[in-house]
């Protein structure tokens, strides 16, 4: 198992630094694939940990404004799926660490569950967030992504019950994402979750690694949500930052997560 | 033949193949909580006894059933009965399920109600609903419907309803919903979300049919009572599927009454401009359960067209791609020329407005009526009323 390797020997590494996981994410295809392979490069040399690559939907009722117009504009410009996990596959020749695809069920079960994971493995992606496939649906995927070396990443929400966090924990690959918020993606000012108890809740039902997203804005919640897990996801703050300078953003990009990184050592 | 669907769904959500729960991990334990509370609900006959009180003297049940004798005539062949859903308290069958779920939401001890609409039917009857038990209500709707339906948004801003414009995607019901899951995503712990429909994730499906199949049951007694024997057919439009749904429940296990759903065909199937999902789609995951869907090859969910926005929706009920795979109910399609051709028959002949909807099941009755026997029964759900579609007809008719 390769690939659920590279997630494990990262939160390896990064324990034995004492230093908190980053994972960035991008819609790919906004504005284009070349950009997202680029913008993905410039992340991991500005300290990204983990690359999540986001495969857009048309309906992503889990996500909020940035995120859904970053996969409409995508959309728009007719970027597919193929494309994508072809992107995914240039991205992984030139960089080390892990990568994850975020997408809905739908891309992927008309993808075919099979044919996806086995050519998503053979890009050399790592793992795979589905946020609307709660833990009831999952069996089938789970089983494929298990035996092609891929890790389901299970999501958990503040309002998932004790009983829901022993189920999920069981299906668990990879690591456990934590919702920060009773909410959708987006920047947020402020997260008023208590975030020990609730990464305290997961942690009781798993020893994989804990990470938190949605709705961390910029350094200083990412400082603020550090102490309670081992990686912190940061995505529609960098998405917005690219739908306002497109194929140029990358230096505005690489600076972005550079601050957020040394927020986390 | 498989038996009726009276087991179904099965615990997990299910309608053989169809249904589940395709959902953020945020809503999951609210499914939870809604399921038992709806079934602790529907176990009461104090329940019950109240929604039938409102039932009766509020919405006006039951509804007739209608003899169109000259419309009968015009078309001259099998007999045609209209289902007066258009009759109800609002103008349409959506009410019957508001009011169900609104004593629920207030059972559940919840005070903020959403919704989302397309033609405003539902999102009419959702303000209204929440009007009677003095609940807050935010209604969805795409720019696009509220364009074309202005007065439905007027009726329900007058009934204290918040009506918020949905812009993203196709403007239309889709987006609606989209918008009215990422509330509830938002808002789960004080809000109930009202669905219109016999679709999004379970239990939605199971409850919208119970609180609509009494349309079906009212049906079966009225057409008993007057003609003295069950309908050879029974026409309903379908769009998410829920007035179809309700009248057909109750006869799914009279093989003797064929049962058939009508989709929009909008300009022709071929055209590629339809909301025929049963028709043209394909299984996949929208809102929250496994259903045929209208998508291209990326799994990405194709544009609806229908001039009427109650069936401009590239989904259905989890439950009708059940029916269509085990056969017990077909579904066939009709173009909007044929749907405004009916409702303008209806009008003269009957002194009838339906809804755009409804016409649609109606011109599947001009269609088959015809080269049926006279002594052949056929009953139409007329699910709502034409009041609202006044204007988009009118415009119809300017061009031609």
């Amino acid at each position: 198992m390769a690939s659920l390797h590279r997630i494990a020997a990262k939160f390896a590494e990064l324990a034995a630094r004492n230093e908190k996981g980053l994972i960035t994410y991008l819609t790919a295809g906004d504005p284009d694939l070349d950009t997202t392979a680029r913008l993905a490069e410039a992340m991991e040399r500005a300290g990204a940990d983990f690359l999540e690559l986001g495969i857009p939907f048309s309906d992503p009722v889990a996500d909020g404004p940035a995120i859904q117009k970053a996969s409409f504009r995508a959309l728009k410009k007719g970027v597919r799926v193929a494309a994508i996990i072809r992107t995914a596959a240039q991205i992984r020749s030139r960089t080390g660490v892990p990568l994850i695809f975020m997408t809905y069920y739908n891309p992927v079960l008309q993808y075919g569950l099979e044919k996806f994971a086995c050519d998503a493995a053979g890009a050399g992606v790592d793992g795979l967030i589905v946020p609307d496939l709660p833990c009831e649906e999952a069996g089938p995927l789970l089983e494929i992504m298990d035996s092609c070396g891929l890790a389901l990443i299970p999501l958990a929400a503040p309002t998932t019950t004790e009983s829901r966090l022993q189920k999920i924990a069981a299906g668990a690959r990879g690591f456990v994402y934590c919702v920060s918020v009773t909410g959708v993606t987006g920047a947020r000012e402020r997260i008023d979750t208590d975030l020990g108890q609730f990464t305290g809740r997961v942690r009781k039902y798993t020893r994989l690694p804990v990470a938190v997203g949605f709705g961390i804005a910029g350094p200083p919640q990412a400082a603020q949500t550090a102490p309670f897990c081992d990686a912190v996801v940061v995505g529609s703050a960098i998405v917005q930052i690219v739908t306002e300078q497109g194929s140029s953003a990358v230096d505005a990009v690489s600076k972005f997560v550079r601050e957020i990184k040394s927020a986390l050592k | 033949m498989p038996s009726a669907t009276a087991q179904l769904p099965d615990e997990r959500g299910y309608f053989g193949r169809f249904g589940g729960r395709y959902v953020p991990e945020t809503l999951m334990s609210a499914l939870e909580e809604l399921e038992k509370g709806y079934l602790a609900a529907r176990a009461e006959p104090e329940f019950q006894r109240e929604l039938d009180y409102y039932l009766q003297n509020y919405v006006g049940r039951p509804s007739p059933l209608y003899f169109a004798g000259r419309l009968t005539k015009a078309l001259g062949g099998a007999g045609i009965y209209l289902k007066r859903e258009d009759l109800n308290h609002t103008g349409a069958h959506k009410i019957n399920n508001t009011l169900g779920q609104i004593l629920l939401a207030r059972r559940m001890g919840k005070r903020r109600i959403i919704a989302e609409t397309g033609a405003g039917q539902h999102g009419v009857a959702t303000a209204t609903a929440a009007a009677l038990f003095g609940m807050a209500c935010v209604v969805y709707m795409g720019e696009e419907d509220m364009a074309r339906q202005a007065l439905n948004v007027f009726r329900m801003r007058l009934l204290g309803a918040e009506v918020r414009p949905v812009a993203t995607g196709s403007r239309t019901l889709k987006d609606a919903m989209n918008e009215a899951l990422r509330d509830w995503v938002t808002n789960v712990e004080t809000t109930y979300y009202l669905i219109g429909s016999v679709a999004g994730p379970h239990p939605y499906p199971m409850i919208v049919r119970d609180f609509q199949k009494i349309i079906g049951e009212e049906t079966r007694e009225q057409i008993l009572a007057c003609a003295g024997r069950l309908p050879d057919y029974i026409l309903a439009c379908v769009g998410g599927g829920s007035n179809s749904l309700g009248i057909f429940y109750s006869f799914l296990e009279d093989e003797e009454t064929q049962l058939i759903g009508v989709e929009a065909a909008g300009q022709g199937l071929a055209s590629g401009r339809h909301a025929a999902t049963l028709n043209c789609g394909r299984p996949g995951v929208l809102h929250g359960s496994l259903s045929y869907v209208l998508q291209d090859e990326d799994g990405q969910i194709k544009l609806a067209h229908s001039i009427s926005a109650g069936l401009d929706y590239p989904g259905v009920g989890p439950e009708h791609s059940y029916l269509k795979e085990s056969g017990r109910v077909v579904y066939t399609a009709v173009t909007d020329a044929e749907a405004l051709a009916a409702f303008r028959l209806l009008a003269r002949t009957e002194g009838i407005l339906p809804a755009l909807e409804s016409a649609h099941a109606l011109a599947q009755a001009v269609k088959m009526a015809p080269r049926l026997d006279a002594g052949k029964i056929i009953v139409v759900n007329l699910s709502g009323r034409g009041d609202k579609d006044v204007e988009t007809v009118s415009k119809v008719m300017e061009v031609e």
